[in-house]
């Protein structure tokens, strides 16, 4: 069953101190040759078990790869990439394990005794040995038993290949194609792993999914495939991702996630982002890839992202939403923040293909420092499309003087009952609010943190309770060292 | 308490007090009046601690430190408050929301525990009763689309929660109706005590009406130019300003 398959991965990994040494060569000599050619390629898709369907599906990619261009469009600069100069299979990838909480950074346990979270989850994140009882696995073997009782399926990527290819095969690439754009594509070829989510028909998930309790994927995030399918009727909610920063070898990701919500579904989708920005000189960090695209493809289906945007040096990211369904829904909610050099370049797509199709859209982006923050939105009403509604907000706020925002709204309707309406403000903490909060006893920094929480409130909102709590608390560290 | 020394102080490179003298003792109110630019938002501001009013000359003893030394929330948890003029906007945060982080922050400045969620609701309920402040101003962002009185009564609250040594109230009759006067009023008087010092600056002798001054200052080109009792006030009143003006 594959359910207990994955707990005893699950404990394998926590303890896996134990299991280590005897796996450690083996580990090594499973690295596929440095640079990517259809022999990494082939090799990826042997060490998964993959049927051959799947083999060929990577293979167009990464022909169609080759002829592809890099994207340059964006408001971002980065050194070029050489994609030959990359390991693309390194799995089961074992982080060093470390002994305890002594040998990892204390900036890094300082961060997660400010985010408050247990001991026990800290020595996770930080990559820390761990006896194998802990609470987090039992926590997923019940999660697995309640979602197997309603016929939910919740795994790994690679598990739903072997274990579910009708569905696999029938979803995989029709929202997202494999030729969408060079990171996509470049996705598509090598994919680690990702997670697969299936809601039967009438069924309402019964918990929020969280990519949190998946332990066993924490490793796998460099190329992450994440398929999300929730059937007639059908309710989930998915949390990506979470508040702490990972520790994280892997410079370039590059995710690509497809939803589809058909009639009377919906989804929503929540990410918090927290990846290594590089130092406070922009030194290293993360450069965040991502295509993440829903498809409302039955009638009021209804898909909805809510991303805290913090981490990664720089971020190239648009959830978007295809709003095919009659009646259907979009919605995007969003928090931009930009410190030191980091660069974002983030937003989303409202596509307009069905009547009384309506979408929002509330954008908060908050830049400090060096940084350079940009909303780049689409919002399109095709010729078809009677009695579109779409409300969009912008609003950036700039923290000193030496950072940037930028708003590139395009509105494109070719159906004339369509409403659009856009609004766009940018701002600036004003001495005078930060001289309120201080003389009410708010040190500078908490007084920062409180300010930008308000102005992030409408969005804060759309998250899950916890969730939030540990967002708001973020969005403070992340703006640390940032007045002054 | 309050020993203020000779001070002077520049704003924008011009200086707009030049020498003031006073000591407030624990347990008395001072009313400091003046006609407009004479100084008195200057002087709530310095002791305030605000960026861009630079003190030159002087100094400024509180319960024995040096206060100038301190920076503006350091001020705040060694309990100097100000109850602002205009109240300032902060949009998104509810009221409940900053009152509870302000009161925190002093109590964890001070090495005290913080306040939980239900000990501080039951505290904020307390204290908003007699202010007529609602449950729903309390969950309203603070300032934003509060009328004048609201948001003098909010100035109160937070006066009221964070228990001051020194409050500092910088024309807190200005823009209010003679009810929201008396509840505003009633407020602060019902926070005199022999701990608490007081300064209430106005422009008017209205205010004085209601809050009854121990001592009363006039302030006049950035000196302290009058001090006399409570009858102080009411000559003002008749005789206006003139005579300090020219």
């Amino acid at each position: 069953m594959a359910a207990v398959r994955e707990t005893v991965e699950s404990v394998d990994q926590v303890a896996g101190e134990k299991y280590k040494y005897g796996f450690t060569t083996d580990i090594e000599s499973e690295r596929a040759p440095i640079g990517l050619s259809e022999d990494t390629i082939r090799f990826i898709s042997a060490k998964k078990e993959e049927p051959d369907w799947m083999l060929q599906w990577r293979l167009d990619a990464y022909r169609r790869w080759l002829t592809m261009e890099e994207p340059k469009w964006a408001k971002v600069s980065y050194p070029p990439i050489d994609f030959q100069d990359a390991y693309y299979y390194a799995a089961p990838k074992q982080k060093a394990k470390l002994e305890s909480l002594d040998e990892v950074d204390p900036k890094l346990l300082e961060t997660y005794k400010k985010l408050g979270i247990p001991l026990v989850e800290q020595q996770i994140l930080a990559g820390v040995a761990v006896d194998a009882v802990f609470d987090s696995v039992s926590v997923a073997t019940t999660f697995k038993t309640k979602l197997a009782e309603v016929g939910v399926i919740f795994c790994p990527f690679s598990e739903a290949v072997r274990e579910h290819p009708e569905l696999v095969k029938k979803y995989l690439g029709s929202v997202v194609p494999s030729s969408d754009n060079f990171y996509a594509t470049l996705n598509s070829a090598v994919f680690s792993d990702g997670s697969f989510v299936y809601i039967p028909p009438g069924v309402r998930c019964p918990m929020e999914l969280s990519t949190y309790f998946r332990i066993n994927e924490k490793q796998t995030g460099q190329f992450e495939r994440t398929l999300i399918i929730a059937d007639k009727g059908a309710y989930v909610s998915y949390l990506e991702g979470c508040t702490a920063p990972q520790r994280d070898e892997n410079q370039l990701h590059a995710a690509v996630v497809e939803l589809i919500a058909l009639d009377d579904a919906e989804i929503k989708y929540s990410t918090v982002q927290n990846w290594f920005p590089g130092d406070e000189n922009g030194k290293g960090g993360i450069y965040n890839f991502v295509t993440k695209r829903g498809d409302c493809r039955g009638a009021r289906s209804k898909i909805s992202w809510t991303q805290v945007e913090t981490g990664s040096a720089v971020t190239w990211k648009y959830p978007s939403c295809i709003l095919r369904g009659d009646d259907s829904r979009g919605e995007f909610y969003s928090i931009a923040i930009s410190n030191n050099y980091q660069q974002v370049d983030s937003g989303t797509k409202m596509i307009h293909l069905g009547r009384n199709t309506s979408s929002r859209i509330i954008s908060k982006g908050i830049a400090a420092g060096f940084s350079s923050n940009a909303y780049r939105g689409l919002v399109s009403v095709h010729k078809k499309a009677e009695n579109v509604r779409n409300f969009t907000q912008c609003d950036s706020l700039l923290i000193g003087s030496k950072c940037s925002a930028h708003t590139v709204p395009y509105i494109e309707s070719k159906n004339p009952t369509a409403i659009l309406e856009h609004e766009a403000t940018t701002s600036k903490i004003s001495e005078e609010q930060l001289f309120y909060c201080r003389q009410r006893g708010v040190p500078e920094e908490e007084a920062v943190a409180l300010i930008v929480n308000g102005f992030c409130r409408d969005v804060l909102q759309q998250l899950p309770m916890e969730f939030a709590v540990e967002a708001q608390k973020l969005v403070g560290i992340s703006l640390e060292g940032s007045v002054g | 308490m309050l020993e203020i020394k000779n001070l002077h102080a520049n704003v924008n490179g011009k200086e707009i007090l030049k020498g003031v003298d006073l000591t407030v003792e624990a347990g008395t109110v001072h009313a400091i009046m003046g006609p407009n630019g004479s100084g008195k938002s200057t002087l709530s501001y310095v002791l305030a601690g605000r960026e861009g009013y630079e003190v030159t000359q002087g100094s400024v003893t509180y319960k024995g430190r040096d206060l100038l030394a301190m920076n503006v929330d350091e001020r705040a948890a060694a309990g100097v408050f100000l109850a602002f003029q205009y109240p300032i906007e902060i949009p998104g945060v509810t009221t409940m929301t900053f009152l509870k982080t302000a009161l925190n922050a002093q109590r964890k400045a001070r090495g005290e525990d913080e306040l939980d969620a239900p000990r501080f609701l039951k505290l904020v309920r307390e204290k908003s009763k007699p202010l007529n402040v609602s449950d729903d101003m309390l969950k309203r962002a603070l300032n934003v689309g509060f009328s004048g009185g609201e948001k003098k009564r909010a100035e109160i609250l937070q006066m009221a929660l964070l228990e001051p040594s020194l409050a500092i109230l910088d024309e807190t009759d200005s823009g209010l109706d003679i009810d929201a006067l008396k509840v505003v009023a009633e407020g602060v008087n019902s926070l005199r005590s022999p701990e608490r010092a007081m300064i209430v600056i106005t422009h008017y002798q209205r205010l004085l009406d209601y809050i009854v001054p121990d001592v009363v200052h006039v302030l006049s080109k950035g000196r302290i130019v009058r001090t006399g009792g409570k009858e102080l006030a009411g000559e003002l009143e008749r005789t206006g300003y003139a005579e300090f003006a020219a």
